[in-house]
């Protein structure tokens, strides 16, 4: 019977393997529904260790989402450790969910997030553990619609062949369709099958369905064109935005693990989307345009989600958190509410900018100032102009000096290496800007004690961007300057001493090249490492290097490419790319010139400062840049009665804010698309 | 100049309660960390009033007695909170229970007695069920391992391996029957160091009679406390007695 618990079946097994409170579910907030009265039942999974898995936000936006739903029933799956895999092969009990420890097989859909390509090799242990054919087209009636989402699925098209369908972009709205599609389908007795099923989601622009498209090839390996092999599918299936944030104020209640992960905090989403127009960042490109959440619904989900959690740690989540337009008051705002209730607030993504340091200050009153961490991404200036990261030396030492004058001790410095244009002299001009750091740090602080840790790692070229015709670095030449850099720097004996050096070799780097611009073809290769024994390839101590080699070699090479041809060949302006029928809204011409721009070192600002530049997302899509200020504080919160105190705020007294979707959230004077604030509210607000 | 905290001194504890505690079903395969981690949430969930450390990173003040292992049930784990206010027990308990995942649960809470929690307990009562394996099997190597002065065991700790004896810590050793195929380790152990855990025990009866279990055992901690003459636990929330049964030390208002 399906829906059953595989529990007393899995519970002896535990005491064998590493770490059982992975796979024992039971998270505060946690759902388990019955499985009879769910019309519509989804697993969602996310392909990586429990620990690294149950913090991601998406599922877990997802998951309450769906679970609000009366007749729908989501629970959740993560990649089991080898261990286990071996004593659940070894028992044939198959993939389960952790909330109830039902079969993965059972479910009407399986939604996989991939945040990193590396996580590919996992979904197929997933599948098979599960009893569900790697190959689509090798599925019926008995299995699970398997969709992938999440900023990998940019590029779905080396797991073409392994999902079903592909949802590109904001998933909150997205699930509630497709749900609707599949109650429908199920409630008519499924008409026409699993096929019906998926053109039906396909023909709504809900999702991309890989197998309702051909792909042709050159003679030369090169892609001829991606054409839709059935009427009525889009040319070119759109990704997803959500407008108003204020209306999806998710999670409500953060998921309270047992167990230890790699994130120890709740997380507030402030704002998606991000126009600073870094060009070598795939999440800034493909979540446009930027859409702030209010101050008031950002207060009411860290007082609700607190109170619901008992987490001592609160993070403002976004691709750059200080550049909320209200940020100054919301830090001040919720560092006054949670002054003595020892909650802690933490930004984890800062830019290089005096300002960062202050909101840094604010939410570190009582705490320890350790450390504060940079991006400057390229060593020299003419580099940093190349990827329109507009830092100055001048900034950086600015910034560090009054962060170090202000009691921080240590500043970590984030930087790329293998990025396009890239020299030696580029990247040893790392080792000058650490220098710089740690005599400024000297100065402004008035003692030796002073530390930098420089953070490296290898630029990938992603789908999406401006980048994405560039030549990625080969292994060699990134290790090289790597080294390079780290003898400049341990030869360095006025500041060398003062100075961490962390990099990671650059092999791995190369392998998520191949499958982040990879075509079809390369489906074959995360088969072959899969069967070869290729698990977790995002943990050095799984990855083999030599293993995805050999499988390139025999997979890739009879086809006339290879894996240089996929990540060290520079791609021309005419060149059909893997993803170009997938529309994310970027306009290909834009991204072509702000490609030529970077190559000749121009910069270009952000717009919501300045005008427009025509990347295409607004009118594709039809949104709008959503940004306030609204002027609104954050009023304390007020207790409410006897036991509470001390505790982390109370979200129901009568002190809180109004509710989420306050419709007159969003005023944007002076920026684009200042006039239609209210239209796009009201939009969403029917939807 | 290094920074300091800013701002008052944290509140002055008032009073200390201990919470007997069980550690149950599927939440037996929690470490020791996971549980404090779950605890000290839940402390926030319920607004228990806690008293902090100083400094630049207070942390609330629990003070926890050795753990039973990752994979060993309970029904008597024990800790000490530092309160900033005063709560009563009984109250403070129930609280705490209710924002507690089920499978932790509160068993009692008591205002903490003058003697340290830590003196009220040297021993532990364990109830180790053995599926799969016979009574008489069982029987024979508790015989066995009970003639000897010394049997010595190796496991692997932080520091490396360790080899300490498991006999000198056994009290009480007793074998019990569930039926014809599941055996009960029924024993008592003192507290010594390293403590002699479950696992420790089982691999005493293999090293001096071989026996293996064929699927993992099931242990579970009945009790922990002062060891009596009469071989049983003392439950350490008990009033303070003396060897003649008068109640010593003093109860916290």
């Amino acid at each position: 019977m399906s829906g059953q618990s595989l529990f007393p079946r899995l519970e002896p097994l535990l005491p064998r393997v590493r770490k059982p409170v992975r796979y024992l579910g039971g998270e505060g907030n946690s759902q388990v529904k019955p499985w009879a009265d769910a019309l519509v039942r989804w697993c969602l999974m996310y392909p990586d260790a429990y620990e690294v898995g149950l913090p991601n936000q998406g599922v877990q936006i997802l998951y309450e989402i769906l679970n609000e739903q009366p007749d729908v029933l989501a629970e959740r799956t993560y990649s089991v450790w080898s261990d286990l895999e071996e004593l659940l092969r070894e028992h044939g009990i198959p993939q389960f969910t952790v909330d109830a420890h039902r079969a993965v097989g059972d479910f009407d859909l399986l939604g996989v997030s991939f945040s990193t390509e590396l996580g590919y090799t996992n979904l197929l242990t997933a599948l098979d553990l599960a009893g569900i054919p790697l190959h689509a087209a090798d599925r019926d009636e008995r299995h699970p619609v398997v969709i992938a989402g999440g900023h990998a699925a940019f590029n779905p098209e080396p797991v073409a062949a392994f999902v079903d369908a592909v949802v590109l972009g904001d998933g909150e709205q997205a699930v509630l369709e497709i749900t609707d599609v599949v109650r429908a389908f199920k409630t008519a007795g499924r008409p026409g099958g699993r096929a019906q099923l998926l053109l039906r989601l396909a023909r709504r622009g809900l999702v991309y369905v890989p197998s309702c498209y051909d792909v042709d090839y050159r003679p030369d390996g090169r892609i001829r064109a991606v054409t839709p092999n059935r009427p009525g599918v889009p040319a070119r299936p759109a990704k997803h935005t959500v407008s108003n944030l204020d209306a999806w104020p998710y999670p409500k209640a953060p998921l309270v693990p047992l167990a230890e992960t790699v994130h120890e905090r709740m997380s507030v989403e402030i704002f998606r989307g991000c126009t600073r127009g870094c060009r070598f960042c795939q999440a800034g490109m493909i979540t446009r345009p930027v859409r702030e959440r209010s101050i008031d619904t950002v207060g009411e989900m860290v007082a609700r989600g607190l109170a619901a959690s008992g987490f001592t740690e609160v993070g403002l989540l976004s691709l750059s958190s200080a550049d909320h337009s209200e940020i100054g008051e919301m830090a001040k705002g919720l560092a006054d509410r949670y002054e003595g209730t020892h909650t802690s607030l933490s930004l984890p993504s800062t830019r290089v900018d005096a300002f960062n340091v202050t909101l840094a200050n604010e939410f570190s009153r009582n705490g320890r100032r350790s450390g504060l961490t940079f991006a400057p991404e390229g060593g020299s200036e003419r580099l940093r102009r190349v990827i329109n990261k507009m830092v100055s030396e001048e900034d950086l030492v600015r910034t560090v000096s009054t962060a170090y004058a202000q009691g921080w001790r240590q500043v970590k410095l984030y930087f790329m290496c293998g990025l396009p244009t890239e020299t030696d002299e580029d990247v040893l001009a790392i080792a000058g800007l650490a220098r710089e750091v740690i005599r400024a740090g000297r100065r402004a602080s008035g003692h030796r004690d002073i530390r930098c840790t420089v953070s490296i790692g290898g630029f990938v070229p992603k789908a999406h961007t401006p980048f994405q015709w560039a030549a990625q670095a080969s292994h060699e030449v990134t290790d090289a300057r790597l080294r390079l850099l780290r003898d400049a720097i341990r030869g360095d004996r006025e500041v060398g001493r003062a100075i961490g050096f962390r990099y990671h070799d650059g092999r791995p780097g190369v392998i998520e090249g191949l499958l982040a611009r990879g075509d079809r073809r390369v489906g074959a290769v995360i088969e072959r490492v899969w069967r070869d024994g290729g698990r977790f390839d995002g943990w050095s101590e799984h990855f083999s290097f030599e293993r995805w080699e050999k499988a390139c070699a025999a997979e890739l090479e009879p086809l006339g490419v290879s894996l240089d041809w996929f990540t060290t060949r520079e791609r021309d302006e005419r060149e059909v790319l893997p993803w170009d029928h997938l529309d994310s809204g970027l306009d290909r011409d834009w991204l072509w010139s702000d490609w030529q721009e970077a190559l000749r070192g121009a910069e270009l600002d952000d717009c919501r400062w300045t005008p427009c530049y025509d990347c295409g997302v607004c009118p594709a899509m039809g949104t709008q840049t959503q940004i306030g200020p609204t002027g609104r504080t954050l009023l304390p919160l007020v207790s409410t009665g006897p036991g509470r105190t001390g505790g982390p705020g109370a979200p129901d007294g009568p002190g809180a804010p109004d509710g989420p979707g306050a419709p007159d959230g969003l005023g944007n004077p002076g920026g684009p698309g200042a006039s239609d604030s209210a239209g796009r509210t009201a939009d969403a607000a029917a939807s | 100049m290094p920074r300091r905290p800013e701002g008052p001194p944290p509140p002055p504890v008032v009073a200390r309660v201990r919470v007997r505690f069980a550690k149950r079903g599927r939440l037996r395969f929690l470490s020791h960390r996971d549980v404090a981690r779950t605890f000290e949430r839940a402390l926030r969930r319920a607004g228990v009033p806690m008293a902090y450390s100083a400094g630049f990173s207070p942390h609330p003040r629990i003070s926890w007695l050795g753990a039973a292992p990752t994979g060993a049930a309970s029904e008597a784990e024990y800790v000490e909170l530092a309160l900033a206010e005063h709560r009563q027990p009984r109250a403070l308990g129930e609280a705490l229970d209710a924002a507690l995942p089920a499978g932790l649960d509160v068993v009692a809470c008591a205002q903490a007695a003058a003697t340290p929690l830590a003196e009220l307990v040297d021993a532990s009562h364990w109830w180790i069920r053995l599926p799969g394996v016979a009574p008489t099997a069982l029987a024979a190597a508790v015989d066995v391992l009970l003639a000897r002065d010394l049997v010595e065991v190796e496991r692997v700790t932080k520091d490396g391996h360790r080899r300490f004896d498991v006999r000198q810590a056994v009290v009480l050793m007793v074998c019990r029957a569930e039926n014809d195929t599941c055996a009960i380790l029924d024993t008592v152990v003192r507290h010594t160091t390293p403590a002699v855990r479950p696992d420790d025990m089982l691999t005493a009866l293999c090293v001096v009679a071989g026996l293996r279990p064929p699927v993992p055992p099931e242990p579970l901690r009945l009790g922990q406390g002062r060891l009596l003459a009469d071989g049983t636990v003392a439950d350490p929330l008990m009033p303070d007695r003396d060897d003649a049964g008068r109640l010593v030390g003093r109860i916290d208002a």
